[in-house]
């Protein structure tokens, strides 16, 4: 690890402005984790358009790193007081949450949440400052085939690994590489599916899409969903969880930390995966499992503690390889890429600022969160005071702006909506739109690498073969793709074979 | 028979309980104490949890009056749960407790207490806090 750099990168965030960009994402993190239905992928989508006025890319993404993170620790607040998840990566907090706070232990909860996050987020961000500068050390080697193979292992990836119907995200990855062959071919220039349209010859711009399928169809969503009956303010008392209550919940901190740092990394992880992983090695692990569920304290530390380890740790793909591992940092990356920084192993390199002023302002935005997050409680609680009536006008006014802004054009205002109502229909079927987005990012990768390769190879597609990267990453691949498919005929046979048995059982008898 | 007292957590609402409260003891009436919550908001911060109600009915039981606590949802206007309310239980008086507001704060955000008391078809009471 290059020490000066990193030295240097806390000079970047200690900047007043970065510090202060840093402390508004954090709140507005905080501020939408606590509102149910509105996600970080959403935000940080309809608040792309305003970070184009700020000129350094940094303080852009510091700021919309802060939201992300801060997300996850907002969301906590109302699963524990409420019973309502402001975030998805907080909806198994709720069971144990919400019964400590019927306990009367909301603040010890919440204390053991902030704390649980912080510890979370600060071992996985000394983790990624040891192992990024490695991973883009050693993917500056990569040539085009491996990055082919790596996207395309990323794709199928996102569309297994999630949580939900594997068939249903692949059909969504699949749809997603479909709309990302739109538009003029980036190598001879011929028109794909433009129906001589000059708007869609360049293809469809991936943030319109990401407003329209996670913006528009979130606010559609939430229109529909009738509010339950008003609840009255909860009271946070103690905050301070007492020593016996520490102890218990180290363990759970630890395994957490562990688990949303790994399952971060993945393509298609991120927080929500690792919070509902974390709880259920929690349970499989306790002497009592029914205390689970009754206002069990790690059952609240464990998914607080790796949803942020997971937010924090998904930024290395991106960082080092500039491959998207999740929604919200797809949404990231389009920043990046507004803003003309070319993302990529090279990016510690050529723009050292970028890389560990990022990382850097994650130390002082998790300190900022564990000391906001316990005194604003009441704040935050009181947000929710404001109807859905009123803001759902709201954002959906900053989002069509803000889409306008985006190339000034009305095409893409059309072009929002119509991801909206699709991406409306597809929460209504269970498909989530997640794995589009970022089949479509990766679409673009995995086509132009595998193109150039195939110029590399001379039109052999072997050659894939003959570089020991992009054959172990495609050996990977096949792996990914058929063991699904072999488990399946595996569990057939021995079902068929249990079912033999019992036939001959009833011949014998 | 019985007074209807439109209630929140505030010396306004206090007012309105205890002047409530005296009247339906000195008239032998039942008392229903209204505390609204808004339709669709997560959370109110006016409306009261199931300790704070049982402790109004207990105020009442020490003031010789036999309550119960509605919490009634209200829309866009207040007043209809008021009618609603008014018609359900026969009620012959309802209390509510006035705060200043600015002529623009009333053009503005319009004025509960105006509509209540124009628009109830029962006679009104309307206390200030001390």
């Amino acid at each position: 690890m290059d020490v000066n750099a990193f030295v240097e990168g806390f000079g970047v965030v200690l900047q007043p402005s970065n510090l202060l960009f840093c402390l508004i994402g954090v709140l507005i993190g905080m501020f939408i984790g606590v509102l149910p239905g509105l996600g970080p992928a959403a935000t940080i989508a309809i608040l792309l358009p305003v970070t184009y006025t700020i000129e350094d890319p940094v303080t852009v993404v510091i700021m919309l790193a802060g939201i992300y993170y801060g997300a996850q620790y907002g969301g906590t607040i109302t699963s524990v007081l409420l019973r309502l998840p402001g975030e998805a990566s907080s909806v198994v907090t709720v069971f144990d949450g919400f019964a400590l706070a019927k306990k009367g232990k909301a603040g010890t909860a919440l204390g053991i949440a902030a704390i649980g996050s912080f510890t979370g987020a600060t071992v996985s961000i000394i983790l990624m400052s040891l192992i990024a500068p490695l991973i883009a050390g050693w993917a500056l080697g990569f040539g085009p085939p491996e990055y082919a193979a790596l996207a395309l292992l990323g794709v199928l990836l996102v569309a297994t690994v999630g949580n939900g119907n594997a068939l249903k995200a692949l059909i969504t990855a699949a749809v997603g590489l479909l709309l990302a062959t739109l538009g003029r071919d980036s190598f001879t220039g011929t028109e794909r599916f433009t129906f001589d349209s000059l708007q869609l010859a360049d293809g469809l711009n991936f943030v319109v899409i990401a407003m329209g399928l996670f913006g528009v169809a979130e606010i559609l969503h939430n229109l529909e969903q009738r509010a339950g009956k008003a609840q009255p303010p909860a009271v946070v008392g103690n905050v301070w969880p007492n020593k016996a209550e520490l102890k218990q919940s180290s363990g759970a901190i630890g395994r957490g930390s562990v688990i949303g740092f790994v399952l971060g990394v993945l393509p298609g992880g991120g927080a929500v995966l690792a919070s509902l992983v974390a709880y259920a090695a929690e349970k499989r692990r306790a002497k009592d499992p029914s205390r689970f569920g009754r206002g069990a304290i790690e059952g609240v530390a464990a998914p607080e503690t790796a949803n942020n380890a997971a937010a924090t740790s998904s930024f290395i793909p991106l960082l080092t390889l500039g491959i998207p591992a999740n929604a919200s940092i797809a949404m990231l990356y389009a920043a990046l890429l507004i803003a003309g920084v070319r993302v990529g192993p090279s990016l510690v390199e050529d723009n050292p600022d970028i890389f560990w002023g990022v990382i850097n302002s994650m130390y002082i935005g998790n300190l900022f969160l564990l000391l906001l997050s316990i005194p604003l409680v009441g704040i935050f609680v009181r947000l929710l005071r404001v109807r859905p009536a009123i803001l759902a006008p709201l954002t959906a006014l900053i989002t069509v702006l803000g889409v306008y802004t985006l190339n000034n054009s009305v095409f893409d205002i059309f072009v929002m909506m119509f991801f909206g109502v699709v991406g409306y229909l597809m929460k209504k079927t269970g498909f989530e739109p997640g794995p589009l987005v970022l089949a479509f990012v990766l679409g673009a990768l995995v086509e132009d690498n595998f193109r150039r390769s195939m110029l590399i190879f001379g039109g052999d597609p072997l050659g894939f073969f003959t570089r020991p990267i992009s054959a172990t990453l495609l050996v990977v691949f096949v792996i990914v793709a058929v063991l699904p498919l072999v488990k399946l005929v595996l569990d057939r046979r021995t079902a068929a074979l249990a079912h033999d048995n019992s036939k001959r059982e009833d011949v014998t008898l | 028979m019985t007074i209807l007292i439109g209630y929140v957590p505030t010396p306004e609402g206090e007012a309105a309980l205890d002047a409530g409260l005296r009247e339906a003891g000195l008239r032998g009436e039942d008392a229903v104490i209204l505390n609204s919550p808004r339709r669709g908001v997560p959370v109110d911060g006016s409306l009261l949890d199931s300790a704070a109600s049982s402790t109004l009915i207990q105020r009442a039981k020490d003031a010789g009056v036999t309550a119960t606590v509605d919490q009634a949802e209200h829309g866009s206007h207040l007043v209809d749960t008021f009618v609603s309310l008014a018609e359900k239980h026969s009620v012959t008086l309802a209390v509510i407790g006035l705060r200043r507001r600015t002529p623009v704060g009333k053009l503005v955000m319009g004025s509960n207490a105006q509509r209540l008391l124009l628009e109830l078809p029962v006679p009104v009471l309307a206390v200030k806090p001390s």
